[in-house]
């Protein structure tokens, strides 16, 4: 076992350490604080890379290479639960790409929380927030796994509500943790259901862990009343808590209103990392997924289809919605939303590394594309709504250039961009999945509307006229950002293009990778089973998106900030019905929240009248005895002790009257006391 | 009747008369008086027994009469002593005055 596998716990352990130090570290320490979080986060880069170099070097024979340290964590009974860590192809590619994205957003950070008072505790949770996340990833037990989810979960809640002073913040940061919650609810119910069929929470134990084949072998066999495979029903409800945490449908509401957090919170969280947490799930339980499967790339298990559906169904109902919204970064949120639909539609019908292909490239591009937005909100003086801003371009260049990088690359502009590459792939498997064609469907109508929104977004923020309000005579107009946050931008931009190559069909290094054999470099591929066709299908949805996006935005500049839509002037209730998000959060509160609401009602009158009361009887039955008591003292004892008192005293009274000073008195008595006695015992008959 | 029996009763008769001076009367002196006649009536209840009695030669009850009336006149000495300094106290006789003792 080599020192980096041993020592694979440093990973998360420095960037908490960071956070323990940085919440003692005073308000005005703030070069302290983010001198903490980057070097602690710079650190486990530079050991992610190490343990990434590590497995290349591992020879690739066709078996994924995985080296686990376990150990022993508490005993209950006779039994131990176990945790511990692994290292693998999936484990050191997202330990890179966390620790990558996330330095460069922490160094960004520095520039955009400049004016923030509350900077250092910025990156205390940010710190919190990466070392627990690192500890999603290398964790080789589902317990330790969903222990750093629950943290992530809790930094997610703190950073969100980072302006807590904000109602809309504080109510936002609540609905995500609630939200998440009852992914995480089932997500708990699955791992005990598993821990009691398989003994074990360990995912891979040198056999005996829980999606080993042993325990595979003997989930698949047990079947459950409701016909379900136990495999099956345990994989779904693990797949809900990733619905929750990757903003799914019907659990995706949390997620545009995170966006009240600060922009490089929505970059790290909410686009690379946390939401890409409940993917890498997925990922990571896989074998459970998709045991039980036919031969072949024929057929598919239950738990697939539903991972399938789900993001087929998300992936176009956010990218709906995206085309109608205002804010830059609810835009952002959406076409998050819908990308991760697009990345479980990859692992339900593709695998592994067709659904975390598209995570890496998506988390580059996104935090891209969040940071860009980031840079245009500070640009413009805290101005979110697209509608008034505009001419960017000339004002931020920089920020235009990479941000039309993002963009493209989020659209899958043919061949240049890494998002082409994940997409097609999913696209490609899609196409070919032996269960139903739909999937594929939905997945072009959305890299359509995605295109689409995305063009819109475009001209509306960069082009044509600035629409700014002018708050006070001397605002300053646009300006760029300063180097700390455009170098990140400049970063990300450049891999959002290059990762692409590790990814083509020609050279797919990528999954080879992951499934641990070696990859050659064969342009031939190209022209096999259809991967040509579907690249050309693509690319004509990619253009016909952006075409009907200049169409109808592009052509003629936008000059007012509150004239309608062109879509809504042409379809005002389509649009109205997109802008308002399906009405879901409205359909939410009606049912949902209004039984909570109702229950909790009911609680609190349960509480109030039953318990309360009853403690309030009691209380009151211990009073009243104590009353009586008292009564009894007072009326019955305490003139008891007086008359008694009393009488003693008359007694005294009545016996001192006898003492009157005069002998002869006395004598009489002596006479009388002594005729009595000579009477009692003559009577008593002693002689 | 036989003569013990008359002697104990004119003893019983002197005894309760002087008793009840003793008890009744107002004057210290006249108090005195009904003691020194109790003294005397059980000197005679002696006599009586000793003459009538079963040892009529030994002179036991004679001189325990004796000895009795010397105490007799000591006791009356000092009771005498006693009132003459109650008097020269309280300058009366009555000895219902004298209850400075009262409680």
């Amino acid at each position: 076992m080599t020192w980096i596998v041993r020592n694979l716990w440093l990973i998360p352990t420095l960037p908490a350490l960071a956070a323990g130090l940085g919440s003692v570290a005073k308000q005005r320490n703030r070069r302290l604080a983010a001198s903490l979080a980057i070097g602690s986060m710079g650190l486990s880069l530079l050991l992610s890379l190490g343990a990434f170099a590590h497995v290349l070097s591992l020879k690739g024979n066709g078996e994924t290479a995985r080296e686990v340290v376990n150990f022993p964590w508490l005993q209950y009974g006779g039994e131990w639960v176990k945790l511990g860590w692994m290292l693998d192809p999936l484990t050191a590619l997202m330990l890179v790409m966390v620790c990558f994205v996330g330095l460069l957003i922490f160094i960004y950070s520095t520039g955009y929380m400049s004016h923030d008072e509350n900077f250092t505790r910025f990156f205390c949770f940010l710190s919190l927030f990466a070392g627990a996340m690192l500890g999603v990833v290398i964790a080789n037990s589902l317990l330790l796994l969903f222990m750093c989810w629950e943290l992530v979960g809790l930094t997610s809640y703190l950073l969100i509500g980072f302006w807590y002073e904000k109602p809309a913040a504080a109510a936002a940061a609540k609905k995500a943790f609630l939200t998440t919650r009852i992914g995480d609810l089932a997500f708990l119910l699955g791992m005990v259901w598993l821990y009691s069929q398989s003994g074990t929470l360990l995912f891979y134990d040198h056999g005996a862990g829980c999606i080993e084949n042993a325990a595979l072998a003997h989930l698949v066999a047990q079947a459950t009343g409701i016909g379900l495979a136990a495999s099956t029903g345990i994989a779904l409800l693990i797949f809900a808590g990733a619905v929750g945490k990757s903003g799914q449908v019907p659990l995706h509401v949390w997620l545009p209103d995170a966006m009240e957090g600060p922009t490089p919170v929505s970059a790290l969280i909410h686009a690379a990392t946390m939401v890409a947490a409940g993917v890498f799930l997925v990922a990571r339980v896989y074998p459970l997924m998709s045991v039980g499967a036919g031969v072949g790339p024929m057929s598919s298990t239950t738990a697939l289809q539903v991972v399938t559906w789900v993001g087929a169904v998300t992936a176009v109902f956010a990218a709906l919605i995206a085309v109608a919204q205002d804010d830059i970064k609810r835009i952002l949120a959406y076409s998050t939303i819908s990308q991760l639909g697009y990345m479980m539609i990859g692992l339900g019908v593709g695998g592994v590394a067709v659904g975390m292909f598209h995570l890496i490239t998506h988390a580059f591009f996104k935090a891209l594309l969040f940071l860009g937005a980031g840079s245009v909100i500070h640009g413009c003086h805290e101005e979110q709504d697209i509608r008034r801003m505009g001419g960017l371009k000339r004002f931020m260049p920089i920020t235009f250039a990479t941000y039309a990088v993002g963009m493209l690359a989020l659209c899958g502009f043919p061949l240049f961009f890494s998002g082409f590459w994940s997409k097609d792939a999913i696209l490609d498997a899609a196409q070919a999945w032996s269960v139903s064609r739909v999937p594929f469907y939905l997945g072009c109508v959305g890299a359509l509307l995605t295109a689409f929104y995305m063009t819109r977004q475009v001209y509306y923020v960069f082009f044509g006229e600035s629409r700014l309000r002018i708050h006070h005579e001397h605002q300053a107009s646009p300006h760029e950002s300063p180097v700390v946050m455009t170098m990140p931008l400049s970063v990300l931009a450049v891999f959002a293009v290059l990762l692409g190559i590790i990814g083509t069909p020609a050279w797919p290094w990528f999954s080879s990778f992951l499934n641990g054999e070696t990859a050659t470099l064969d342009a031939g591929r190209f022209f096999e089973s259809g991967i040509l066709r579907v690249m050309l299908i693509s690319s004509v949805i990619v253009f016909t998106g952006l075409g009907m996006g200049w169409w109808f935005y592009g052509r003629r500049p936008i000059v007012s900030a509150t004239a309608p839509d062109e879509l809504e002037r042409l379809q005002p209730h389509i649009f109205r019905v997109l802008r308002n998000k399906f009405y879901v959060d409205e359909f939410y509160k009606a049912t949902f929240i209004r039984f909570t609401i109702w229950l909790s009602r009911v609680s609190d009158w349960f509480d109030r009248w039953i318990w309360n009361g009853a403690v309030w009887s009691v209380s009151h039955v211990v009073l009243g005895l104590s009353w009586v008591a008292r009564a009894a003292d007072i009326y019955v004892v305490n003139p008891g002790f007086d008359r008694g008192c009393e009488s003693v005293e008359a007694g005294g009274k009545l016996f001192s009257r006898l003492q009157d000073g005069r002998a002869q008195d006395y004598l009489r008595y002596v006479g009388l006391a002594f005729a009595g006695l000579v009477v009692l015992l003559i009577w008593s008959g002693v002689r | 009747m036989t003569p013990l029996a008359n002697c104990l009763l004119l003893s019983a008769l002197l005894f309760s008369i002087g008793l009840a001076g003793a008890l009744m009367r107002r004057n210290a002196i006249l108090v005195l008086i009904g003691i020194e006649l109790m003294l005397n009536a059980a000197n005679l209840n002696f006599i009586a027994f000793w003459r009538y009695g079963p040892n009529p030669e030994a002179l036991t009850g004679l001189m325990f009469v004796i000895f009795s009336i010397g105490v007799a006149a000591a006791e009356a000495a000092v009771g005498l002593a006693l009132i003459i300094a109650i008097y020269r106290h309280t300058k009366t006789t009555n000895i219902d005055q004298v209850n400075s003792m009262r409680g």
